[in-house]
Protein backbone atom coordinates (compact mmCIF):
# COMPACT_ATOMS: atom_id res chain seq x y z
CA UNK A 1 0.00 0.00 0.00
CA UNK A 2 2.83 2.36 0.85
CA UNK A 3 4.22 1.93 -2.71
CA UNK A 4 1.06 3.59 -3.94
CA UNK A 5 1.80 6.83 -2.04
CA UNK A 6 5.60 6.86 -2.02
CA UNK A 7 7.53 6.38 -5.22
CA UNK A 8 11.17 7.11 -4.39
CA UNK A 9 13.19 4.48 -2.43
CA UNK A 10 14.08 7.00 0.31
CA UNK A 11 10.54 8.27 0.96
CA UNK A 12 9.22 4.69 0.89
CA UNK A 13 11.90 3.64 3.40
CA UNK A 14 11.01 6.52 5.75
CA UNK A 15 7.31 5.68 5.52
CA UNK A 16 8.06 2.02 6.33
CA UNK A 17 10.09 3.13 9.36
CA UNK A 18 7.18 5.26 10.60
CA UNK A 19 4.73 2.34 10.24
CA UNK A 20 7.09 -0.11 12.02
CA UNK A 21 7.82 2.42 14.80
CA UNK A 22 4.14 3.18 15.34
CA UNK A 23 3.31 -0.51 15.45
CA UNK A 24 5.88 -1.10 18.22
CA UNK A 25 4.56 1.94 20.12
CA UNK A 26 0.96 0.75 19.79
CA UNK A 27 1.84 -2.68 21.14
CA UNK A 28 3.67 -1.17 24.11
CA UNK A 29 0.75 1.24 24.66
CA UNK A 30 -1.62 -1.74 24.88
CA UNK A 31 0.78 -3.38 27.35
CA UNK A 32 1.49 -0.14 29.26
CA UNK A 33 0.16 -1.47 32.57
CA UNK A 34 2.68 -4.29 32.48
CA UNK A 35 5.75 -2.10 31.94
CA UNK A 36 4.96 1.65 32.01
CA UNK A 37 8.68 2.54 32.02
CA UNK A 38 9.25 0.79 28.70
CA UNK A 39 6.51 2.81 26.99
CA UNK A 40 8.35 6.00 27.93
CA UNK A 41 11.69 4.52 26.83
CA UNK A 42 10.46 3.24 23.48
CA UNK A 43 10.14 6.47 21.38
CA UNK A 44 13.65 7.56 22.36
CA UNK A 45 15.03 4.06 21.77
CA UNK A 46 13.38 3.94 18.34
CA UNK A 47 14.61 7.39 17.37
CA UNK A 48 18.09 6.59 18.62
CA UNK A 49 18.20 3.24 16.81
CA UNK A 50 17.01 4.84 13.56
CA UNK A 51 19.55 7.67 13.69
CA UNK A 52 22.32 5.21 14.53
CA UNK A 53 21.52 2.73 11.77
CA UNK A 54 21.21 5.53 9.19
CA UNK A 55 24.54 6.93 10.38
CA UNK A 56 26.17 3.51 10.09
CA UNK A 57 24.71 3.07 6.60
CA UNK A 58 26.22 6.42 5.61
CA UNK A 59 29.59 5.55 7.17
CA UNK A 60 29.57 2.14 5.46
CA UNK A 61 28.87 3.74 2.10
CA UNK A 62 31.84 6.05 2.72
CA UNK A 63 34.12 3.25 3.99
CA UNK A 64 33.48 0.98 1.04
CA UNK A 65 35.72 3.33 -0.88
CA UNK A 66 38.53 3.18 1.73
CA UNK A 67 40.98 0.47 3.01
CA UNK A 68 39.62 -2.73 4.59
CA UNK A 69 41.26 -2.25 8.01
CA UNK A 70 39.03 0.72 8.78
CA UNK A 71 36.29 -1.82 9.59
CA UNK A 72 38.21 -2.68 12.79
CA UNK A 73 37.58 0.85 14.07
CA UNK A 74 33.88 0.47 13.38
CA UNK A 75 33.80 -2.81 15.35
CA UNK A 76 35.79 -1.23 18.21
CA UNK A 77 33.29 1.65 18.34
CA UNK A 78 30.44 -0.85 18.37
CA UNK A 79 32.01 -2.68 21.31
CA UNK A 80 32.34 0.59 23.25
CA UNK A 81 28.71 1.48 22.54
CA UNK A 82 27.57 -2.05 23.49
CA UNK A 83 29.46 -1.87 26.80
CA UNK A 84 27.86 1.50 27.52
CA UNK A 85 24.38 0.05 26.92
CA UNK A 86 25.10 -2.97 29.14
CA UNK A 87 26.28 -0.61 31.90
CA UNK A 88 22.89 1.10 31.93
CA UNK A 89 21.11 -2.23 32.39
CA UNK A 90 23.53 -3.29 35.12
CA UNK A 91 23.64 0.00 37.01
CA UNK A 92 23.75 -1.61 40.45
CA UNK A 93 26.87 -3.60 39.66
CA UNK A 94 29.98 -1.56 40.48
CA UNK A 95 32.28 -0.77 37.54
CA UNK A 96 29.82 -2.39 35.13
CA UNK A 97 31.16 -0.53 32.05
CA UNK A 98 34.66 -1.91 32.54
CA UNK A 99 33.22 -5.37 33.19
CA UNK A 100 31.06 -5.23 30.05
CA UNK A 101 33.83 -3.85 27.84
CA UNK A 102 36.38 -6.48 28.86
CA UNK A 103 33.82 -9.29 28.47
CA UNK A 104 32.62 -8.10 25.05
CA UNK A 105 36.17 -7.48 23.77
CA UNK A 106 37.26 -10.96 24.87
CA UNK A 107 34.02 -12.76 23.91
CA UNK A 108 33.19 -11.12 20.59
CA UNK A 109 36.82 -10.25 19.76
CA UNK A 110 38.21 -13.76 20.25
CA UNK A 111 35.42 -15.45 18.30
CA UNK A 112 35.66 -12.95 15.41
CA UNK A 113 39.46 -13.35 15.24
CA UNK A 114 39.15 -17.16 15.15
CA UNK A 115 36.51 -17.02 12.42
CA UNK A 116 38.57 -14.53 10.40
CA UNK A 117 41.68 -16.71 10.88
CA UNK A 118 39.89 -19.73 9.42
CA UNK A 119 38.50 -17.57 6.62
CA UNK A 120 34.91 -18.21 7.68
CA UNK A 121 34.32 -14.48 7.90
CA UNK A 122 36.18 -12.75 5.03
CA UNK A 123 38.20 -9.69 5.97
CA UNK A 124 36.00 -7.45 3.83
CA UNK A 125 34.10 -4.44 5.10
CA UNK A 126 30.91 -5.68 3.47
CA UNK A 127 31.08 -8.94 5.47
CA UNK A 128 33.04 -8.06 8.58
CA UNK A 129 30.98 -5.06 9.67
CA UNK A 130 27.49 -6.61 9.29
CA UNK A 131 28.47 -10.03 10.73
CA UNK A 132 30.65 -8.42 13.41
CA UNK A 133 27.80 -6.11 14.39
CA UNK A 134 25.43 -9.07 14.73
CA UNK A 135 27.93 -10.86 16.95
CA UNK A 136 28.54 -7.77 19.11
CA UNK A 137 24.83 -6.94 19.37
CA UNK A 138 24.03 -10.45 20.52
CA UNK A 139 26.85 -10.47 23.09
CA UNK A 140 25.46 -7.17 24.35
CA UNK A 141 21.93 -8.55 24.70
CA UNK A 142 23.10 -11.77 26.29
CA UNK A 143 25.34 -9.96 28.73
CA UNK A 144 22.56 -7.53 29.71
CA UNK A 145 20.31 -10.53 30.34
CA UNK A 146 23.04 -12.27 32.33
CA UNK A 147 23.81 -9.30 34.58
CA UNK A 148 20.15 -8.42 35.07
CA UNK A 149 19.25 -12.00 35.96
CA UNK A 150 22.27 -12.27 38.26
CA UNK A 151 21.26 -9.08 40.06
CA UNK A 152 17.76 -10.49 40.54
CA UNK A 153 19.04 -13.87 41.73
CA UNK A 154 21.49 -12.32 44.19
CA UNK A 155 19.14 -9.72 45.65
CA UNK A 156 16.42 -12.32 46.18
CA UNK A 157 18.83 -14.78 47.83
CA UNK A 158 20.81 -12.48 50.13
CA UNK A 159 20.00 -14.67 53.15
CA UNK A 160 21.21 -17.86 51.47
CA UNK A 161 24.39 -16.18 50.17
CA UNK A 162 25.25 -14.69 53.56
CA UNK A 163 24.45 -18.03 55.25
CA UNK A 164 26.96 -19.69 52.94
CA UNK A 165 29.54 -16.97 53.69
CA UNK A 166 28.87 -17.35 57.43
CA UNK A 167 29.62 -21.08 57.09
CA UNK A 168 33.07 -20.32 55.67
CA UNK A 169 32.30 -20.34 51.94
CA UNK A 170 34.28 -18.02 49.69
CA UNK A 171 32.29 -15.46 47.71
CA UNK A 172 32.81 -17.55 44.54
CA UNK A 173 31.30 -20.63 46.22
CA UNK A 174 28.46 -18.66 47.83
CA UNK A 175 27.32 -17.06 44.56
CA UNK A 176 27.92 -20.09 42.30
CA UNK A 177 24.31 -21.42 42.23
CA UNK A 178 23.05 -17.96 41.20
CA UNK A 179 25.79 -17.48 38.59
CA UNK A 180 24.79 -20.83 37.11
CA UNK A 181 21.10 -19.88 37.02
CA UNK A 182 21.87 -16.54 35.35
CA UNK A 183 24.30 -18.10 32.87
CA UNK A 184 21.80 -20.74 31.83
CA UNK A 185 18.92 -18.27 31.55
CA UNK A 186 20.81 -15.75 29.41
CA UNK A 187 21.83 -18.37 26.84
CA UNK A 188 18.35 -19.81 26.39
CA UNK A 189 17.35 -17.32 23.60
CA UNK A 190 20.55 -17.98 21.60
CA UNK A 191 20.18 -21.73 22.10
CA UNK A 192 16.54 -21.58 20.99
CA UNK A 193 17.57 -19.59 17.91
CA UNK A 194 19.86 -22.42 16.84
CA UNK A 195 17.30 -25.06 17.76
CA UNK A 196 14.49 -23.40 15.80
CA UNK A 197 16.64 -22.50 12.78
CA UNK A 198 14.78 -23.19 9.56
CA UNK A 199 11.66 -24.44 11.33
CA UNK A 200 10.45 -21.31 13.12
CA UNK A 201 12.49 -18.68 11.33
CA UNK A 202 14.70 -18.08 8.32
CA UNK A 203 17.08 -15.35 9.45
CA UNK A 204 18.01 -12.25 7.46
CA UNK A 205 21.46 -13.30 6.25
CA UNK A 206 20.12 -16.41 4.54
CA UNK A 207 17.23 -14.51 2.99
CA UNK A 208 19.63 -11.77 1.82
CA UNK A 209 22.09 -14.25 0.34
CA UNK A 210 19.35 -16.08 -1.58
CA UNK A 211 17.97 -12.75 -2.83
CA UNK A 212 21.44 -11.77 -4.06
CA UNK A 213 21.79 -15.00 -6.02
CA UNK A 214 23.74 -17.37 -3.70
CA UNK A 215 22.90 -21.06 -3.64
CA UNK A 216 20.18 -21.69 -1.01
CA UNK A 217 22.20 -24.62 0.38
CA UNK A 218 25.33 -22.50 0.86
CA UNK A 219 23.17 -19.71 2.32
CA UNK A 220 21.67 -22.20 4.78
CA UNK A 221 25.09 -23.51 5.86
CA UNK A 222 26.42 -19.98 6.25
CA UNK A 223 23.42 -18.98 8.31
CA UNK A 224 24.18 -21.87 10.68
CA UNK A 225 27.79 -20.67 10.87
CA UNK A 226 26.68 -17.15 11.76
CA UNK A 227 24.24 -18.30 14.44
CA UNK A 228 26.70 -20.65 16.11
CA UNK A 229 29.35 -17.91 15.96
CA UNK A 230 26.88 -15.61 17.69
CA UNK A 231 26.18 -18.28 20.30
CA UNK A 232 29.90 -18.90 20.93
CA UNK A 233 30.65 -15.21 21.37
CA UNK A 234 27.64 -14.68 23.64
CA UNK A 235 28.58 -17.68 25.78
CA UNK A 236 32.25 -16.66 25.97
CA UNK A 237 31.29 -13.07 26.87
CA UNK A 238 29.05 -14.27 29.71
CA UNK A 239 31.68 -16.76 30.84
CA UNK A 240 34.26 -13.98 31.13
CA UNK A 241 31.65 -11.76 32.76
CA UNK A 242 30.79 -14.46 35.29
CA UNK A 243 34.42 -14.56 36.39
CA UNK A 244 34.79 -10.79 36.62
CA UNK A 245 31.47 -10.03 38.29
CA UNK A 246 32.11 -11.80 41.61
CA UNK A 247 34.87 -9.35 42.56
CA UNK A 248 32.50 -6.50 41.83
CA UNK A 249 29.57 -7.65 43.94
CA UNK A 250 31.69 -8.75 46.92
CA UNK A 251 34.42 -6.92 48.80
CA UNK A 252 37.87 -8.54 49.03
CA UNK A 253 36.76 -9.66 52.52
CA UNK A 254 33.91 -11.69 50.97
CA UNK A 255 31.19 -9.26 52.07
CA UNK A 256 28.16 -8.91 49.82
CA UNK A 257 27.86 -5.43 48.25
CA UNK A 258 24.89 -5.94 45.94
CA UNK A 259 21.78 -5.43 48.06
CA UNK A 260 19.00 -3.76 46.08
CA UNK B 1 38.09 -15.59 74.41
CA UNK B 2 36.32 -12.92 72.36
CA UNK B 3 37.09 -9.24 72.85
CA UNK B 4 35.62 -6.15 71.24
CA UNK B 5 37.62 -2.99 71.57
CA UNK B 6 36.18 0.40 70.61
CA UNK B 7 34.25 -1.42 67.88
CA UNK B 8 32.10 0.72 65.59
CA UNK B 9 30.62 1.00 62.15
CA UNK B 10 29.67 4.19 60.34
CA UNK B 11 28.13 4.13 56.89
CA UNK B 12 30.07 5.81 54.12
CA UNK B 13 28.94 9.21 52.77
CA UNK B 14 26.40 10.33 51.66
CA UNK B 15 24.57 8.43 54.45
CA UNK B 16 27.36 8.84 57.04
CA UNK B 17 25.13 7.28 59.70
CA UNK B 18 26.66 5.81 62.85
CA UNK B 19 25.28 2.27 63.21
CA UNK B 20 27.42 1.23 66.13
CA UNK B 21 30.04 3.05 68.20
CA UNK B 22 32.45 2.37 71.00
CA UNK B 23 31.50 -1.24 71.78
CA UNK B 24 33.75 -2.83 74.40
CA UNK B 25 33.40 -6.23 76.01
CA UNK B 26 35.25 -9.45 76.69
CA UNK B 27 33.73 -12.90 77.07
CA UNK B 28 35.69 -15.91 78.20
CA UNK B 29 35.56 -19.36 76.67
CA UNK B 30 32.24 -21.03 77.47
CA UNK B 31 30.47 -17.82 78.45
CA UNK B 32 27.19 -16.67 76.96
CA UNK B 33 26.72 -12.99 76.21
CA UNK B 34 23.16 -11.84 75.58
CA UNK B 35 22.82 -8.69 73.49
CA UNK B 36 19.56 -6.89 74.19
CA UNK B 37 18.04 -3.66 73.00
CA UNK B 38 15.20 -2.22 70.92
CA UNK B 39 14.77 -2.94 67.20
CA UNK B 40 17.25 -1.01 65.07
CA UNK B 41 19.61 -0.43 67.98
CA UNK B 42 22.50 -2.23 66.25
CA UNK B 43 22.35 -5.73 67.78
CA UNK B 44 22.49 -7.60 64.48
CA UNK B 45 25.10 -5.17 63.13
CA UNK B 46 27.30 -6.12 66.09
CA UNK B 47 27.04 -9.83 65.23
CA UNK B 48 27.85 -9.11 61.58
CA UNK B 49 30.98 -7.25 62.64
CA UNK B 50 32.06 -10.19 64.80
CA UNK B 51 32.24 -12.57 61.81
CA UNK B 52 33.01 -9.81 59.28
CA UNK B 53 29.86 -10.14 57.21
CA UNK B 54 30.15 -6.35 57.51
CA UNK B 55 33.34 -4.39 57.96
CA UNK B 56 33.97 -2.32 61.08
CA UNK B 57 35.10 1.26 60.56
CA UNK B 58 36.49 1.67 64.09
CA UNK B 59 38.09 -0.53 66.70
CA UNK B 60 38.83 -4.22 66.48
CA UNK B 61 37.68 -7.70 67.40
CA UNK B 62 40.12 -10.12 69.01
CA UNK B 63 39.58 -13.88 68.86
CA UNK B 64 41.85 -15.54 71.44
CA UNK B 65 43.98 -12.39 71.34
CA UNK B 66 44.31 -12.34 67.52
CA UNK B 67 42.89 -9.41 65.53
CA UNK B 68 40.21 -10.97 63.30
CA UNK B 69 41.23 -8.68 60.43
CA UNK B 70 44.47 -10.67 60.17
CA UNK B 71 42.52 -13.88 59.53
CA UNK B 72 41.19 -14.88 56.12
CA UNK B 73 37.41 -14.20 56.17
CA UNK B 74 36.49 -17.82 55.42
CA UNK B 75 38.79 -19.06 58.20
CA UNK B 76 37.29 -16.58 60.68
CA UNK B 77 33.73 -17.60 59.74
CA UNK B 78 34.63 -21.23 60.09
CA UNK B 79 35.73 -20.52 63.65
CA UNK B 80 32.91 -18.09 64.46
CA UNK B 81 29.63 -19.76 63.44
CA UNK B 82 26.34 -17.98 63.01
CA UNK B 83 22.66 -18.89 63.17
CA UNK B 84 20.38 -16.29 61.64
CA UNK B 85 16.74 -15.40 62.35
CA UNK B 86 15.62 -17.50 59.41
CA UNK B 87 17.27 -20.82 58.56
CA UNK B 88 18.04 -20.07 54.88
CA UNK B 89 18.67 -23.71 54.04
CA UNK B 90 20.19 -24.54 50.66
CA UNK B 91 18.30 -26.62 48.08
CA UNK B 92 19.15 -30.30 48.52
CA UNK B 93 18.99 -32.77 51.36
CA UNK B 94 19.40 -32.03 55.05
CA UNK B 95 22.67 -34.04 54.95
CA UNK B 96 24.02 -31.80 52.16
CA UNK B 97 23.22 -28.75 54.27
CA UNK B 98 25.02 -30.19 57.29
CA UNK B 99 28.06 -31.11 55.19
CA UNK B 100 28.27 -27.66 53.52
CA UNK B 101 30.54 -25.93 56.07
CA UNK B 102 33.14 -28.69 56.43
CA UNK B 103 33.15 -29.06 52.61
CA UNK B 104 34.35 -25.46 52.30
CA UNK B 105 37.63 -26.49 53.92
CA UNK B 106 37.80 -29.77 52.01
CA UNK B 107 36.51 -31.96 54.83
CA UNK B 108 33.97 -34.65 54.12
CA UNK B 109 31.51 -35.68 56.79
CA UNK B 110 30.68 -39.38 56.93
CA UNK B 111 26.99 -40.36 57.03
CA UNK B 112 27.55 -41.34 60.69
CA UNK B 113 28.92 -37.87 61.52
CA UNK B 114 25.96 -36.23 59.76
CA UNK B 115 23.61 -38.54 61.70
CA UNK B 116 25.36 -37.58 64.94
CA UNK B 117 24.95 -33.83 64.24
CA UNK B 118 21.28 -34.35 63.43
CA UNK B 119 20.67 -36.46 66.53
CA UNK B 120 22.14 -33.65 68.65
CA UNK B 121 19.49 -31.25 67.40
CA UNK B 122 16.67 -33.76 67.74
CA UNK B 123 16.34 -34.66 64.06
CA UNK B 124 17.53 -38.28 63.85
CA UNK B 125 16.74 -39.90 60.50
CA UNK B 126 16.31 -36.57 58.70
CA UNK B 127 19.52 -36.83 56.61
CA UNK B 128 17.85 -37.69 53.30
CA UNK B 129 14.89 -35.32 53.72
CA UNK B 130 14.52 -32.39 51.30
CA UNK B 131 15.72 -29.37 53.28
CA UNK B 132 13.19 -27.04 51.66
CA UNK B 133 10.19 -29.05 52.87
CA UNK B 134 11.00 -28.82 56.60
CA UNK B 135 8.82 -26.93 59.07
CA UNK B 136 10.15 -23.67 60.57
CA UNK B 137 11.32 -25.36 63.77
CA UNK B 138 12.94 -28.29 61.92
CA UNK B 139 14.65 -25.90 59.50
CA UNK B 140 16.09 -23.86 62.38
CA UNK B 141 17.32 -27.05 64.10
CA UNK B 142 19.02 -27.99 60.82
CA UNK B 143 20.57 -24.52 60.62
CA UNK B 144 21.93 -24.96 64.17
CA UNK B 145 23.37 -28.39 63.31
CA UNK B 146 24.83 -26.92 60.09
CA UNK B 147 26.59 -24.17 62.04
CA UNK B 148 27.85 -26.62 64.69
CA UNK B 149 29.19 -29.03 62.04
CA UNK B 150 32.08 -26.57 61.58
CA UNK B 151 32.99 -27.09 65.28
CA UNK B 152 33.08 -23.29 65.84
CA UNK B 153 34.90 -21.73 68.79
CA UNK B 154 32.21 -19.03 69.04
CA UNK B 155 28.56 -19.26 68.05
CA UNK B 156 26.63 -16.12 67.08
CA UNK B 157 22.86 -16.40 67.45
CA UNK B 158 20.84 -13.67 65.76
CA UNK B 159 17.38 -14.01 67.34
CA UNK B 160 17.17 -17.65 66.25
CA UNK B 161 13.65 -18.05 67.65
CA UNK B 162 12.16 -14.76 66.41
CA UNK B 163 10.57 -16.23 63.27
CA UNK B 164 9.09 -19.29 65.01
CA UNK B 165 5.76 -20.03 66.65
CA UNK B 166 5.54 -20.48 70.41
CA UNK B 167 5.98 -24.29 70.44
CA UNK B 168 8.93 -24.27 68.04
CA UNK B 169 10.46 -21.33 69.95
CA UNK B 170 10.37 -23.22 73.25
CA UNK B 171 11.85 -26.30 71.54
CA UNK B 172 14.76 -24.35 70.02
CA UNK B 173 15.43 -22.53 73.30
CA UNK B 174 15.62 -25.82 75.19
CA UNK B 175 17.85 -27.29 72.49
CA UNK B 176 20.24 -24.34 72.49
CA UNK B 177 20.35 -24.31 76.28
CA UNK B 178 21.39 -27.98 76.40
CA UNK B 179 23.86 -27.64 73.50
CA UNK B 180 25.52 -24.61 75.08
CA UNK B 181 25.87 -26.38 78.43
CA UNK B 182 26.96 -29.75 76.99
CA UNK B 183 29.48 -28.34 74.54
CA UNK B 184 30.60 -25.45 76.71
CA UNK B 185 29.98 -23.10 73.77
CA UNK B 186 31.04 -19.46 73.73
CA UNK B 187 27.98 -17.60 72.49
CA UNK B 188 26.85 -14.13 71.57
CA UNK B 189 23.05 -14.32 71.57
CA UNK B 190 21.00 -11.43 70.24
CA UNK B 191 17.55 -11.55 71.76
CA UNK B 192 14.48 -9.45 72.34
CA UNK B 193 13.44 -11.57 75.27
CA UNK B 194 14.64 -10.38 78.66
CA UNK B 195 13.56 -13.74 80.07
CA UNK B 196 15.70 -15.59 77.52
CA UNK B 197 18.66 -13.36 78.38
CA UNK B 198 18.17 -13.88 82.11
CA UNK B 199 17.97 -17.68 81.73
CA UNK B 200 20.76 -18.20 79.25
CA UNK B 201 23.35 -15.47 79.67
CA UNK B 202 26.39 -15.09 81.90
CA UNK B 203 26.77 -11.49 80.73
CA UNK B 204 24.40 -9.03 79.17
CA UNK B 205 25.21 -6.17 76.80
CA UNK B 206 22.40 -3.65 76.40
CA UNK B 207 22.57 -1.46 73.29
CA UNK B 208 20.57 1.66 72.49
CA UNK B 209 20.99 3.70 69.31
CA UNK B 210 24.23 1.92 68.50
CA UNK B 211 25.88 2.55 71.88
CA UNK B 212 26.31 0.44 74.99
CA UNK B 213 23.81 1.44 77.65
CA UNK B 214 24.80 -1.29 80.12
CA UNK B 215 27.20 -4.21 80.38
CA UNK B 216 27.65 -6.66 83.19
CA UNK B 217 26.32 -9.87 84.64
CA UNK B 218 22.70 -10.77 83.88
CA UNK B 219 21.74 -9.88 87.46
CA UNK B 220 23.50 -6.48 87.29
CA UNK B 221 21.98 -5.42 83.95
CA UNK B 222 18.54 -7.00 84.12
CA UNK B 223 18.01 -7.06 87.87
CA UNK B 224 17.03 -10.10 89.87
Amino acid sequence: MLNYFFHSQLSLGIAECVVAGLLAFTVMFLARHRAPGLLRELPLAEFRGLVQIVAVGTVLAFMLRGPQWTSLFVLAAMMLAAASIVRKRARLIPRAFQLALISICVGAGAVLIIMIFFGVIPLKITMLVPVGSMVIANTMNTQSLFLDRLRGEVTSHIGEIESALALGATSEAAVLPYLRAAFRACLIPSMDNIRSLGIVWIPGIMAGMILSGASPLFAALYQFVVLTTIFSSAALTCYVSSHLVTRRIFTPQDQLLLRA
Amino acid sequence: MLTCSQLGRTLLPPESRVLLADINFTIERGEVLAVVGPSGSGKSTLLRLLNRLDESTDGKVLLNGVDTRTLAPHELRHRVGMVMQRAYLFPGTVAENIAFGPQQCNQTLSPEEVGCHLAQVGLPGYASRNALTLSGGEAQRTAIARALANQPEVLLLDEPTAALDETARRGIETLLESLIRQRHLTCVWVTHSIEQARTMADKVLAIESGRVSAFGSAAEVLGA
